[in-house]
């Protein structure tokens, strides 16, 4: 098993690494020129002044050699510079990373707290109305833009019910709690301002309402095709006719055997999650890692985007790695092949 | 057994099962059980695809009218759905959208599985140190989501449909890449194959003439499922600004337009709607192709 984690590990950082590559390759290889959109107009048109702000971010050295510098960095635990908030971009992650991993850990908490009862009803239920529902509920979620979906969530709780807040993690009137590990929830009753921390929870409802929307669905969808997988075994037959309750059927013969995909889907759904709040966070200005990522990309902030890349791929691997594992425990057949 | 031979078994099964015996009405009823939200989103795309082509004759407004006088006026006689902040027509601005959405979704899908499935089905052809490294390529591409991929692409490349289309290709094709390779692989160890190769026909006649066609089925599923993921993924980066020049009528950016008024709503709510449509439509036309050609997932 430590074998089997070892090589595993090894492999991905190897494929974070080609992960760097193939971002660095491609904002090498298009035309954009980070030094047009960060200069104004007057700057850009002065010779000196755009090749001192070339020679200063190292844009006039030959490509090969950027990687290096990049990849010593690396080495180093340094991301290098952003060019746009002149701050290390590990900085910047470390202060936008945990609104996002709360935002998508709330959506994911929701996601599975409705996804799955409804899956497993849907299936112990099937073509019920609890089934309609339960495919209705997925298909809008999967369908529905979620730009859209939190422009509808804001115009009727906010702008004309009144019973939620606006966008951002807390309201106007609130101080931010003292940093102490940058998680919002936690800070605040650290700090002892629980008022806070109530305001940082409402503004929470509607941005993981609208993240959770597409993953609720895909967790119903897969929950409810295991549950009906497993419902067709012979041990399930078996436990019918041994007279055992349905309930009992469900719950401790169907539902754990039913739960081995939706662990693997649960895992990428949370990735997913992790690394899919741009336009919800862009919307409800949620101080993220989405939202970052959106404003360095359209400046063009490479040694930016390099470094978010870097760490959505980790985030990718990882789970990956744990949703691999978890299932090899959940399921001793896996290791013996 | 793999996939795409079960997928081939599961065809000729359900060919059979439709000789199935029954009296006209319980055929109908089984049909419309079956295919009924598939004809739906068929009857949906189908009056999508037509506004768009029709765009020009059927719309009461030029796109781009702008009529200051007239602005933000709510849905009426004259304005179905209301006006936007330029007092341009939404509902000429939806038409025309169609146009937008729908091209930039069948060009993306369309493009994106070919590339993927010339990708997945020439490394499961040629196996060996080809195969690795196509492969290798396609899992990297699964390191990180798409969308920020083709934010950073498409801002690189400036704003543009042509170039957020450009950026939505480089991320768009891995998945049919390892779809393809499967089919593929599926499919190269049957007898057909060695008879194709006994004969003498070429490697690229084998794989391109006598594989793929064999192998296409699941691969037209998912080109029908991912329509309105592109159409999806679009709309979000134009919403960003990352997709159309304005005043190019696009609905995620029309939405983008309309997300700040809340008391006149019908600026952005139609735009979504037209979206959740469409892809809804899609959809449904997707789980029922793949229901057809694969009787065994039905009702999964």
């Amino acid at each position: 098993m430590l074998r089997y984690i070892a090589s595993r590990l090894l492999t991905s950082a190897a494929m974070v690494l080609a992960a760097t590559l193939i971002v660095f390759l491609i904002a090498n290889t298009v035309p954009g020129d980070p030094v047009l959109t960060q200069l104004g107009d007057v700057a850009a048109n002065n010779p000196e002044m755009v090749a001192a702000y070339r020679h200063k971010w190292g844009l006039d050295l030959p490509m090969w050699d950027r990687y290096e510098i990049f990849l010593r960095g690396l080495a180093h635990g340094d991301l290098g510079t952003s060019i746009s908030s002149q701050r290390p971009v590990l900085e910047d992650i470390e202060q936008y990373a945990p609104a996002t991993v709360e935002l998508s850990t709330v959506a994911f908490l929701l996601s599975v707290i409705a996804g799955l009862p409804l899956g497993v009803l849907a299936a112990m239920k099937r073509d019920s109305w609890v089934d309609h529902l339960a495919r209705g509920v997925s298909l809008i979620g999967v369908s529905a833009p979620t730009f859209w979906l939190a422009f509808i969530m804001l115009a009727v709780f906010y702008g004309w019910l009144g019973i939620a807040p606006g966008p951002g993690q807390i309201g106007a009137d609130q101080f931010p709690p003292p940093d102490v590990t940058g998680f919002m929830l936690i800070d605040a009753p650290l700090a002892g301002q629980w008022n806070t921390f109530w305001d940082a929870i409402t503004h929470l409802i509607l941005p993981s309402i609208v993240l959770a929307a597409a993953t609720v669905g895909l967790i119903t969808r897969t929950t409810r095709a295991a549950m009906l997988e497993a419902l067709s075994q012979d041990y399930i037959r078996v436990a019918r006719a041994k007279g055992l309750f349905r309930r009992v059927i469900m719950l401790r013969h169907a539902l754990p055997n039913a739960l081995l995909p939706v662990v693997t889907l649960g895992g990428l759904a949370y990735a997913q999650l992790l690394t899919g709040t741009v336009l919800t966070e862009t919307i409800f200005s949620w101080p993220g890692l989405g939202r970052y990522t959106f404003q360095s990309a359209v400046i063009l902030d490479f040694p930016a985007i390099m470094g978010v890349t870097l760490v959505v791929a980790m985030v990718y691997v990882v789970i990956n790695l744990v949703v691999d594992v978890s299932y090899a425990l959940l399921d001793p057949r896996v290791m013996r092949r | 057994m793999s996939q795409a031979e079960s997928a081939i078994t599961d065809a000729v099964a359900g060919a059979l099962a439709t000789h199935e015996t029954g009296s006209g009405a319980n055929r109908r009823r089984r049909w419309r059980r079956r295919y009924g939200l598939a004809a739906l989103g068929a009857i949906v795309v189908v009056v999508w695809a037509l506004l768009a082509l029709l765009a020009p004759w059927i719309t009461p407004y030029p796109p781009n009218a702008v009529n200051v006088a007239g602005r933000l006026t709510a849905p009426s006689a004259a304005h179905w759905l209301g006006t936007d902040e330029l007092g341009r027509d939404v509902l000429t601005r939806i038409v025309f959208g169609a146009r937008t959405s729908l091209t930039v979704g069948f060009t993306v899908v369309l493009i994106g599985g070919a590339i993927g499935t010339l990708v997945g089905g020439v490394a499961a052809y040629a196996r060996g140190w080809a195969e690795e490294a196509l492969m290798r390529a396609t899992d990297l591409m699964f390191c990180f989501p798409p969308i920020i991929l083709a934010m950073a692409i498409a801002a690189a490349l400036g704003i543009g449909t042509r170039n957020t289309v450009i950026a939505m290709l480089v991320v768009w094709w891995p998945k049919f890449a390892r779809l393809a390779r499967s089919l593929v692989l599926g499919q190269r160890s049957l007898e057909y194959v060695a008879a194709a190769r006994t004969i003498g026909f070429r490697p690229t006649h084998i794989l391109f003439r006598e594989i793929l066609p064999n192998a296409v089925g699941p691969l037209i599923v998912l080109v029908t499922l991912d329509l309105g993921n592109a159409i999806l993924v679009f709309a979000g980066l134009s919403f960003l600004g990352l997709g159309v020049v304005p005043p190019t009528p696009e609905w995620g950016s029309m939405v983008s337009e309309g997300r700040e008024l809340v008391s006149q709503w019908w600026v952005a709510t139609f735009p979504g709607l037209a979206i959740l449509t469409v892809v809804i439509g899609f959809n449904f036309v997707g789980d029922g192709l793949r229901d057809w050609l694969d009787p065994h997932a039905r009702r999964r």
